[in-house]
């Protein structure tokens, strides 16, 4: 088997010391109904969902997503709508102290058309919470660099997006998420616009480690199957990872022999 | 007393962040408290006396990706 960046000797994925039999991690956006995120979870099997912290609309009462994730599921708390590090580790510690746990996504965006994520800021962010003890899975564009800088700032891993958040473009970052998976010390969890199972195939088959999938599950037309759907291929794509498959070749080699009856 | 509550002007009779809270008609348990940016945990809201001008913020958890 390969070398694997956080993987257990069972090949349980190990985030900031956490185990994780599946490679599969969810999000709680979008869903037509929140009755549908629990099933999706059993059906998944999937063993982390982001949720992310608004203000309580004081008319429309009581919203809260905790409820409907089971405890054997790890709440990962965004920092969305942080624009600076400052805002992040606001959130941060406010998800903390709700009883989230010591997980979080930084998710520091200014760019509103494309949702790309600011990595300097991110990165700051990364050094001051992975102090306080956070297990920090920063969402980045991918970048050689700001991958290495996360590792030494004690990110948990590095979540380069796949393409911009819910645009399910797939693997538009390919490229650069091969050479960050060659050289990252951390897990790479391939977060946002993966919009179907193969491309969540392909992330892991180029030697991702998980991958993160929110609105391609939620806004299908059964999210309980499709989460199912995505789980498969993540774990299809692993083991075609592991299994070390062989190179694309420029001309045909048969498979089965030319010779030796019609031919000498 | 008028305190800025979630962005918004707010006239309240509750003397302290619990008061608020229940006045405002919220299930306690499901939410996070700020007063004038700090946090304050759930077992001092009782205690934590508000007073005028006062930032709050309430929060909670909602889907996001």
């Amino acid at each position: 088997m390969v070398e694997e960046n956080g993987a257990a000797a069972d090949d349980a994925l190990l985030l900031g010391g956490v185990r994780f039999t599946n490679r599969l991690l969810t999000g709680t956006g979008k869903f037509a109904s929140r009755d549908l995120i629990t099933p999706m979870l059993a059906a998944s099997g999937s063993e982390m969902i982001t949720v992310a912290l608004r203000r309580v609309d004081l008319k429309a009462g009581e919203q809260d997503i905790l409820r409907y994730i089971p405890s054997s599921v790890r709440v990962l708390p965004n920092t969305s709508g942080a624009r600076t590090a400052a805002e992040a580790v606001r959130i941060a510690k406010i998800a903390r102290e709700a009883g989230c746990g010591d997980f979080i996504k930084i998710e520091v965006i200014t760019d509103i058309k494309y949702l790309l994520p600011d990595n300097t800021e991110t990165l700051r962010a990364t050094e001051l919470l992975a102090k306080e003890g956070f297990i920090v899975l920063p969402y980045i564009m991918p970048d050689i660099t700001i991958s290495k800088q996360l590792h030494d700032a004690g990110a948990a891993a590095v979540m380069p997006l796949g393409s911009p958040i819910g645009s399910n473009q797939g693997l538009e970052m390919k490229a650069m998420i091969k050479r960050i998976i060659a050289s990252s010390k951390l897990p790479v969890v391939v977060d946002a616009g993966i919009g179907k199972p193969s491309q969540a195939a392909e992330a892991m088959e180029l030697g991702a480690d998980a991958v993160l999938v929110n609105t391609a599950i939620a806004t299908s037309n059964d999210p309980v199957m499709a989460g199912k759907a995505f789980a498969l291929a993540v774990q299809a794509g692993r083991l075609a990872r592991l299994a070390q498959l062989a190179e694309e070749k420029e001309y045909a080699e048969a498979s089965s022999p030319l010779t030796g009856f019609l031919r000498a | 007393m008028q305190i800025l509550l979630n962005g918004q002007p707010v006239q309240t009779k509750g003397r302290t962040l619990h008061a608020l809270i229940v006045e405002q008609d919220i299930v306690p348990e499901t939410i996070v408290a700020e007063v004038n940016l700090q946090l304050i945990k759930q077992e001092h809201w009782q205690q934590y006396v508000l007073h005028q001008g006062d930032t709050v913020e309430l929060l909670s958890f909602v889907g996001g990706g």
